[in-house]
Formats: structure tokens, C-alpha cells, sequence
């Protein structure tokens, strides 16, 4: 009977390896996904973070740099405290923190590093240096801040922020990874592409401990970051500077375009911020702060308040109506204070006189040739097609849209089709009478400050701009900004209908607004007034010099300064006298500005 | 001398070079778990476990000499001395052994420390060779049962005492003996269903589910034999007692330490603590199983070389092989155990000494435990239990143990006609 039991135990023995080579078969050659864990195992993907590109003002002075920080990483399984309290008063922590951090750390791994101790400033990491090495399971990874060496420009040059979920998944790139760094406003946001340089990534293969044991296949796969590409900003950082001390405790804008060429001087957006509070390890509660400020430091007055433009829209009236056959400099009407309010002046008044002194009947008679063609003998359609005809011609000007500067979150004002007003009254229920309040630039009319500064450059450069942008070179390298920046826009008015507009301009500065004018320097300019239903109005003034070769062109909003004669023109002065003599002379003026008392 | 010329011609040498070709693999591939790309260190260099090998591998050479020239009668005389002397040292380890991980395993002086329970195996192979020799020894006899599982139980419940659960359970591979040397069939269709339905009631979430597949079974054997009231009942009873049984081992189970049904549990899901007491088995089969048809290349392992894998080097050496062999290098290893194995089983067949052949088949159940239990421990067959690959682990005890295990059986079948001419 036990003489078959040998062949039993060799066929058991056979079965036994032939089990065991099947089930290794199974894992070793059938199943492909034990080889992707033990390269997630150990080979580790570290991410070599680029530096971020830097940002110069126009004469070379930097504006944004990086700034090293330091993060204090913990291994948990190799971290040995010792005595708490001591440790808590060297890294100059709470005991709950600490509890609460390094749990938080082992959940995550025990193996793999967490942060500890977010962002140290160099001159803590100086002191803590010397301990670290009483504590094993402790290191220090190096990242960068942003930092401002002059508190300047905070909204026009933007922060950088770690990524939103909604970003990470509108990303279609799939460039950026949970907790990376963006830029979230400004230049920032708006050249991200060019100032995040490309990351590079390190294979390297780590033991069960994390320890890196040298790279992966000699770092076949490994590629090198690339640093961010540098831009010149086109921001004249004296004149930013001036221009903020001039708008410090008021609200409003400034905008100062150098008008051959669309580049934007100055931006200030009053109040402002320091951009080195957004940075760094306080930006959440910082963030938190300025948002919650009433006076909106973050809202970027510039590009974003709209306002009515006002009186200074005549002079794009004036213009639409030259070149339309409407006007001639030599249309006369009389100052009807039964149309609109007007102030004291001669009347009647030709073209030239109705810009000097800003007459509100002229244009109410003027906008009313315009719109008012006859093409129909019905009224309503009539004003409906000189409405339509007219805003073609005025949104060449820039107006009704964003112009595209490279910051984000530009608005784009409005101007009124019949479309809008149709929907207001009812088709075919409205004609001049309606809608006169336009002529005067009131009504149903908004402009950003940037669109009145832009329209500034326009009367300088006697009809053609170049959409206002921030960045002039980008790694050196002027061609390298967006095309539409290099491309001239003309407004569709003959050269020589500028003449006069800008030769009333030059006069108007002697009759609204005698402040601004500068000894030896020829402004041309005009002042408004934006209607303000909450309070007082806000002061407007646009202006461009010298008026021979202009050199700046400015808008200069002061919200609740009254009239804009005052306020606003004065600063504008101040900012071309700044600007063009690199000095400023008239310090009462420079005093009455500061002071503020503008009522 | 004409006696010596007599046995060196019948040496078996198969089984010697396939021996030495699985030490030296070992050996090669202990280097490999310890190599350090950062720095570097020969594979004889005797401060890497390497290089201890090649000492244990001379050592084991040296074993070998001994006991190919000693008289080949001296085993049989001196098996129940044997057995005796390491029943004693294992009584004494605990009081005069080194404490290692609450486990007190090894006694010896300084560098020099020995595993009794290692050495306990080929004492108590002999041990049974030298009771089961006698023509009167018979497996069907209860008084002889009880003798011959007497002689394992001994070590077996002084080595649970330590404890080393693993090794007291190779204690169990002289069952595969006792079946060759004619115990009754039944013992092991009864043990071999007992572990089945331990393992099925472990492994079902639901009890319920085994109980109504075995109550179908029961039944389809019901309506298809003879429907005689006595195996009807006994029938029933049986399914009873399955039941029961598979009950009952949930309750056992669930009133063990946590750790130790983890370690139940585990073999069944190594996902339910990857992290912790799947850890083993999951770094494990990750090793093995990145390792492909023809490996990553020697030397070029990423598992573990990290340190991913614990024990690598150890009871855990099979992954290297796996990670830098592949499944190529797996089928030669596997290939080579059972090819030594069957030889060993051939060699025993062809004793014509009881005691020779009952010791032949001792050889043969320890090695085959081992190679089967090791080999399905890193692969995730069988819960992980501290049990080296014979020849291939780490260890001076290990191999030691196993050398002389194996060339204690070669000595005497190279002896077999004298043995033969006298007991004849």
C-alpha cells in the first residue's frame, strides 16, 4: 500500500512548485501594477521650482525680486523633540501648535516630509540655524517670495497667490500642481506664462525612509527648471511714486501714458496698498484685511471704476462732429440755459469757444445735428440710426470696451446703442430729447480713467493710439510683447480736426483751470466733472504736454473733490511737471495738493 | 581504504550540485540586498552580510567535510544522544539566551551564537529514524502514533515556549514522513479538510454563505448514495460539525490578540493596513512582482536595495531574486528545489535501511516545508511566518542547520549497500 505514497509526495512536490510558479507568473508577468507601486515606491518626482521672473520700472530700477524664505520640514518618524518647552521657545512656537502641526504631519506620512514651520524670514532662519541640528527628522527647504524694495505699484504690478481649485482644473496645460504659486492680479496674473519659467523635475530614487539614494538612471529623465523670463515695465517709478504721495488719503486715479507709444507711466490707484504685505507668510491674513477694508485698496481704480466722463467727452463730441461735416470751426450756437445748465460766458460761442469755456447748450445743439440726420422722416428711427452711426464712431476712441491693457480684470466702460435704450423705454419710444444728456458725456455713458487717459494720448497724438500696456521689453526684448501693443489704432478723425481741439485744450487750462499751467511748458487739457448721485462729484482732468511734442498724456480722477478744476488738474500738473522736468518747483501747489482741502 | 573508495564512488552528487548552486545563488543575491549604489563594497568584504556568508558558506564546507569522513554509524548511535542534548538546550535557552525582539532564540558566546531550535530539526530527524528502525514499528498502530508524534511534540512545545511560532511549526512537515512510513490516510484527508475549512471560514466574511455550500453538498451526497438511515445521520453530522467548526474558529480568532488575527486576516486582504501589518507582504509581492518575465538585472533592484522589503535578507531573500530575476529567475530557483526534492525522494526510495530512508524522508519534509512555506509567504499565499529558504537565507544557523541536515541523509545513502549487508 505505502509503495505508491513516494510517487504521491513527488506529485505533491511537482503541484507545490508548480502553484508557486503560477501565482509568480500571475504577479510577476500578468499583472503589470506591482512595477508602477515600486516606482512610486522609489523613485521620487521632485520638482525643481524655477525662479521667478523679475520686474524693472522703465529706467531700470527693479520693482519685484525674489526674496528667500525658508520652510522648516519635519520627517516624522525620524523627529526626536526632546524637552518641548525648549523647543517651543527656540522655534518660538505654541505647545498646541507644535501637537497640532506634527500630528497633522505623521497623518499625512511618517516617512515623507511635512511642513513644520511655514516660511521663516532669513533673520529667524539665522537663529535657528545653529539648533537644528540637536533635532534629527528636522530640515529646511529653501522657496522664494516676492518682495517690493518701494512699497509702489501694488495693484498695477499684482501678488502671486497658491493656485485655486477652480484654476487647477480650468488648467488645461496640466502645468501646475496643488499648492503652487500663481499669478493672481496685475502683471502678475497677466504675464504668468512668461514670469513662471518652466519647472524642472528630478527623478531621484529614495529608500523606505525617504533618503535620497542618488538619482534615477543617472538622471536620464531628468530636466533642468527654467528661469522666468524678466520684464521692463513701462511704470516710471518716480513718477509712481510722486503720483502716490500725491493721491495718499484721497480716492481716485491717476493713469500717465507716454503717447507715442501707449505705454502706461504711472497707474495709481488710490488708496493703495504695500504689495509686500501680500507676499510671504501673513498674505492670508493680510489678503483677509484688505478685503475686508472699506475704502477697497485691492479694487484698481484705474481699470475697474467707471465713471460718467463729463464735460471732457465734448472734445471727443467735437471731434465726431468734425469729421462727420456736422461741425466746422466755425458752427456757432448760443449758450441756450433753456436746453441745459450752463455757467456765465460769452454767447454765442464758435467750436473753439465752446471747448474753452465747456458750453452744455452748444453740444446739446451740436450732438443734436449729429444724431438727428433727417435719414428718416420718422423721429424715432431717425435718432435710432444717428445714435447707432454716432457710437461707431466713438468707440474707435477706445471707448464701450476694454482696451486690452495686459493687467487683469480691465472693464471696459460703456456707451449707449438703441439697443439699450429700447430696452429702457420701449422701441421706437425714444428720440433726442431722451437721450440728450449724452451730448455733455452724462447719462448712460461710462469710461474707465485708463480710457480718459487713453483718450488724452489720442488728442496728443492727433487721432491714433497704441493700446495702453504695462510691459515694454520682456527679457529684454521689445518684440516679444503682444502684438496688439505694437499695433496703431486710429480713431478715424483727420489729423487736422486736432488742431483746434488741441489749441483749445492749451487755452481751456487758462479758463477751468488755471492751477495746472506750468511755466515753459505748454499743457493742453480739460477738465470734468463725473456726476456722483452719492455725494460730492468727483473731480476729472485730462491733459497732455508739452503740447508741441507731447511727452505724457494723464487722466486724474478725485473722487468727492468737486469740481474738476481744482483737484485733479492740479495734481496732473504736478505729475507732468514731475514727469518732464524730473523735478517738481511749485511746492505750494505740491502743499495744496498734500493737504487736500480741495472744497 | 577499500571501504572509503567504496562510498566516495556512491556518492550522489546530483544532489550536492544542486545544493551548491542554491547556496551560491543565496549568496549572490544576499549581496545584492545589502549592495549599496553609494558605496560600494565587494560581495566578499566581511563587514556586509556578503562576506559573513562566505564565512558561514566555509564554515558549512568545513561542516560537510566532518561528516563525510566521520564513520557513517556514528548518526544512528549518537541520534538519541543528539536529540536529547538540544531538547536540553532548548529547555535551557531562555535562562542562559540573548533576548532579541522579546524572542529568546539563539546561546552561544560573543560572535558565536547558535539557533538550538535550527539544530533541533536534524536531532529530531534522527531521533525518528532511530525509533521507527525497528521492523515491529508500525504507523497503524495507535501505540506507535503516539510514540512517533511524542518525539515532534517535545521541541515543538519548547520552541512555542520562546516562541517561535514559525519554527515550531516546521515541526509538523514529519507528518509528510509519517505518511510515506505508512500513516493512515485518513489522518490527512481529516487534517488536510480541517485546514481547508479553517481557511474558508476565515476567509468567507459570512459564515452563513459556508454553511449553506456545505449544507448543499451534504445534501447532493445525500439524494445521490444509498439512502441508509446510519449515513444519513452521519452525514448530517458532519455538516454539523463543519459548521459548527467554522463558527467556532470566528470566535476563536476574534478573541486572539489584535496583532496576531492581523496577521490571520492579512493573508486574506493586505489592503486592510498596507501601512502596517500588510506592510510585509505588500513591500514584498511589490518586489517580486516588479521584477517581470526577465527581472530588473542584477544589481539593479530598487525594492530591496531600499530597504522597502524587511527581512530582506533574511526570510524575505526570495524577493530579491524575484525583483532582479524575474519570473525567469524564479522558475530557476523553484526548478532546482523540486528537481532536489524528487532526487531526495529518489535516494530515499532506494534505501534499503529503514533507518536511512526514514531519515531520507525527514530531510526531505523539512526542505519541502520550507521551500513551499517561505516561497508563498513573500508571494502572499501564506501568512508571514519567520521561516528561512533553505540554502538561500541569511544566517550561519540556518545553513548550518540545513547543510547538515542534508549531507547527514547523503553520507548515509552513499553508505547504503554496507548498511544494508549489516542489517542483512
Amino acid at each position: 500500500m505505502n509503495e505508491q505514497r513516494p510517487i504521491t509526495i513527488i506529485i505533491a512536490i511537482i503541484i507545490i512548485g508548480a502553484v508557486l510558479l503560477t501565482k509568480l507568473f500571475l504577479i510577476q508577468v500578468v499583472d503589470d501594477s506591482f512595477l508602477k507601486k515600486a516606482e512610486s515606491n522609489a523613485i521620487q518626482r521632485v520638482v525643481d521650482h524655477p525662479y521667478r521672473g523679475l520686474v524693472y520700472d522703465r529706467t531700470g530700477k527693479i520693482l519685484v525680486y525674489n526674496y528667500p524664505i525658508f520652510d522648516l520640514m519635519v520627517i516624522p518618524r525620524e523627529f526626536q523633540v526632546g524637552d518641548t518647552t525648549r523647543f517651543c521657545e527656540i522655534f518660538k512656537i505654541s505647545k498646541e501648535y507644535l501637537v497640532e502641526t506634527y500630528t497633522a504631519a505623521k497623518k499625512y506620512s511618517s516617512v515623507k516630509p511635512s511642513p513644520l514651520i511655514k516660511q521663516i524670514s532669513t533673520t529667524d532662519f539665522a537663529r535657528i540655524q545653529d539648533f537644528l541640528i540637536d533635532y534629527p527628522g528636522l530640515f529646511v527647504m529653501t522657496r522664494s517670495v516676492r518682495s517690493y524694495p518701494q512699497p509702489s505699484a501694488a495693484n498695477a504690478l499684482g501678488y502671486i497667490g497658491e493656485i485655486s481649485s477652480n484654476q487647477l482644473e480650468r488648467d488645461s496645460s496640466k502645468y501646475y500642481r496643488q499648492g503652487d504659486y500663481v499669478g493672481l492680479s496685475g502683471i502678475e496674473g497677466f504675464y504668468e506664462n512668461d514670469l513662471r519659467g518652466v519647472k524642472g523635475v528630478k527623478y531621484k530614487l529614495v529608500n523606505v525612509r525617504g533618503v535620497d539614494k542618488g538619482s534615477f538612471k543617472d538622471g536620464e529623465f531628468d530636466t533642468a527648471s527654467v528661469a522666468g523670463k524678466n520684464l521692463v515695465s513701462t511704470i516710471d517709478l518716480v513718477l509712481q511714486e510722486y503720483g502716490e504721495k500725491l493721491m495718499a488719503g484721497k480716492r481716485g486715479s491717476v493713469v500717465a501714458i507716454e503717447p507715442k507709444t501707449g505705454e502706461v507711466l504711472a497707474m495709481i490707484s488710490a488708496p493703495t496698498y504695500d504689495p509686500n504685505l501680500l507676499t510671504g507668510a501673513l498674505f492670508g491674513n493680510n489678503y483677509m484685511d484688505l478685503n475686508r477694508d472699506e475704502s477697497k485698496p485691492l479694487f484698481n481704480r484705474p481699470i475697474m471704476a467707471m465713471y460718467p466722463p463729463g464735460s471732457i467727452f465734448k472734445i471727443v463730441q467735437s471731434l465726431v462732429g468734425l469729421q462727420m461735416g456736422v461741425l466746422t470751426p466755425n458752427t456757432t450756437y448760443s449758450c441756450n440755459r433753456s436746453l441745459v445748465a450752463c455757467h456765465n460766458h460769452p454767447s454765442p460761442v464758435n467750436l473753439f469757444g465752446a471747448i474753452r469755456n465747456s458750453c452744455n447748450p452748444y453740444y446739446h445743439q451740436a450732438y443734436r445735428a449729429m444724431i438727428n440726420r433727417e435719414v428718416s422722416t420718422n423721429t424715432f428711427k431717425d435718432t435710432e440710426l444717428g445714435l447707432n452711426a454716432w457710437r461707431e464712431s466713438v468707440l474707435k476712441f477706445g471707448l464701450g470696451s476694454s482696451l486690452g491693457i495686459d493687467l487683469k480684470n480691465e472693464k471696459g466702460g460703456s456707451i449707449p446703442s438703441s439697443v439699450l435704450y429700447d430696452r429702457i423705454y420701449g422701441e421706437g419710444r425714444w428720440k433726442y430729447s431722451t437721450i440728450y444728456s449724452l451730448s455733455i458725456g452724462q447719462g448712460e455713458m461710462l469710461v474707465t480713467p485708463l480710457q480718459m487717459a487713453n483718450l488724452a494720448a489720442i488728442f496728443a497724438n492727433k487721432g491714433y493710439y497704441y493700446p495702453p500696456h504695462m510691459i515694454k521689453a520682456i527679457d529684454g526684448d521689445p518684440n516679444k510683447i503682444p502684438e496688439e501693443f505694437r499695433t496703431r489704432k486710429e480713431v478715424g478723425v483727420d489729423a487736422h480736426h486736432f488742431d483746434l481741439i488741441q489749441d483749445a485744450m492749451a487755452e481751456a487750462i487758462y479758463g477751468t483751470a488755471a492751477r495746472a499751467a506750468i511755466p515753459d511748458i505748454t499743457i493742453a487739457g480739460k477738465t470734468g466733472t463725473a456726476q456722483n448721485p452719492q455725494g460730492e462729484d468727483h473731480s476729472v482732468f485730462i491733459a497732455f504736454a508739452p503740447k508741441e511734442n507731447p511727452q505724457i498724456a494723464i487722466a486724474v480722477y478725485v473722487e468727492n473733490a468737486g469740481w474738476g478744476g481744482r483737484a485733479a488738474a492740479s495734481t496732473a500738473s504736478l505729475m507732468i511737471e514731475m514727469y518732464i522736468r524730473r523735478e517738481v518747483k511749485r511746492l505750494d501747489l505740491e502743499e495744496y495738493v498734500l493737504v487736500g482741502k480741495f472744497m | 581504504m577499500r571501504q572509503d573508495d567504496l562510498y566516495i564512488n556512491k556518492i550522489d552528487w546530483i544532489s550536492i550540485a544542486i545544493y551548491s548552486v542554491l547556496v551560491i545563488i543565496g549568496w549572490i543575491n544576499i549581496y545584492a540586498a545589502v549592495y549599496d549604489e553609494q558605496s560600494i563594497k565587494s560581495i566578499f568584504d566581511f563587514s556586509i552580510n556578503s562576506g559573513k556568508q562566505l564565512v558561514w558558506i566555509g564554515t558549512a564546507v568545513l561542516l560537510i567535510t566532518v561528516i563525510m569522513v566521520a564513520d557513517y554509524r556514528l548518526f544512528e548511535n549518537l541520534s538519541l544522544i543528539l536529540y536529547g542534548f538540544f531538547i536540553i538546550l532548548l529547555i535551557i535557552t531562555p535562562f542562559i539566551g540573548k533576548e532579541v525582539n522579546g524572542q529568546i532564540l539563539s546561546v552561544g558566546f560573543g560572535a558565536f551564537r547558535i539557533q538550538p531550535a535550527e539544530f533541533t530539526k536534524f536531532a529530531t530527524a534522527l531521533a525518528l529514524a532511530k525509533l521507527m528502525e525497528r521492523s515491529t514499528f508500525d504507523l497503524n498502530q495507535f501505540k506507535y502514533q503516539l510514540q512517533a508524534i511524542g518525539v515532534i511534540m517535545v521541541p515543538v512545545i519548547l520552541i512555542m515556549l520562546q516562541p517561535d511560532t514559525g519554527t515550531a511549526m516546521v515541526y509538523f512537515a514529519f507528518f509528510i514522513m509519517l505518511y510515506r512510513e505508512g500513516m493512515p490516510q485518513w489522518y490527512y484527508a481529516f487534517g488536510l479538510s480541517f485546514i481547508a475549512i479553517t481557511l474558508l471560514s476565515l476567509g468567507i466574511e459570512n459564515n452563513l454563505f459556508l454553511a449553506i455550500g456545505v449544507g448543499v453538498i451534504i445534501l447532493i451526497l445525500i439524494l445521490l448514495g444509498k439512502k441508509k438511515i446510519p449515513r444519513i445521520i452521519s452525514l448530517l453530522g458532519i455538516g454539523v460539525l463543519i459548521v459548527g467548526y467554522s463558527y467556532s474558529i470566528d470566535y476563536v480568532v476574534s478573541k486572539l490578540p489584535e496583532h496576531q488575527q492581523n496577521r490571520i486576516m492579512v493573508l486574506f486582504n493586505p489592503n486592510i493596513d498596507p501601512l502596517g501589518v500588510g506592510w510585509n507582504v505588500t513591500q514584498s509581492k511589490i518586489a517580486i512582482g516588479s521584477g517581470g518575465f526577465f527581472g530588473k538585472g542584477y544589481l539593479e533592484g530598487t525594492q530591496t536595495k531600499f530597504d522597502f522589503v524587511p527581512e530582506q535578507h533574511t526570510d524575505f531573500i526570495f524577493c530579491t531574486l524575484g525583483e532582479e530575476f524575474g519570473w525567469v529567475g524564479s522558475l530557476v530557483v523553484i526548478v532546482l528545489f523540486c528537481a532536489l526534492l524528487i532526487r531526495l525522494v529518489m535516494l530515499a526510495e532506494r534505501q534499503k535501511n529503514r533507518f536511512s530512508r526514514i531519515y531520507g524522508y525527514c530531510v526531505i519534509s523539512i526542505l519541502l516545508f520550507h521551500f513551499m512555506i517561505n516561497i508563498a509567504m513573500t508571494i502572499g499565499l501564506f501568512p508571514v511566518v519567520g521561516i528561512p529558504l533553505p540554502f538561500f537565507s541569511y544566517g550561519g544557523s540556518s545553513l548550518w542547520s540545513f547543510t547538515i541536515l542534508l549531507f547527514i541523509f547523503i553520507k548515509l545513502d552513499s553508505h547504503r549497500i554496507q548498511l544494508l549487508s549489516r542489517i542483512g
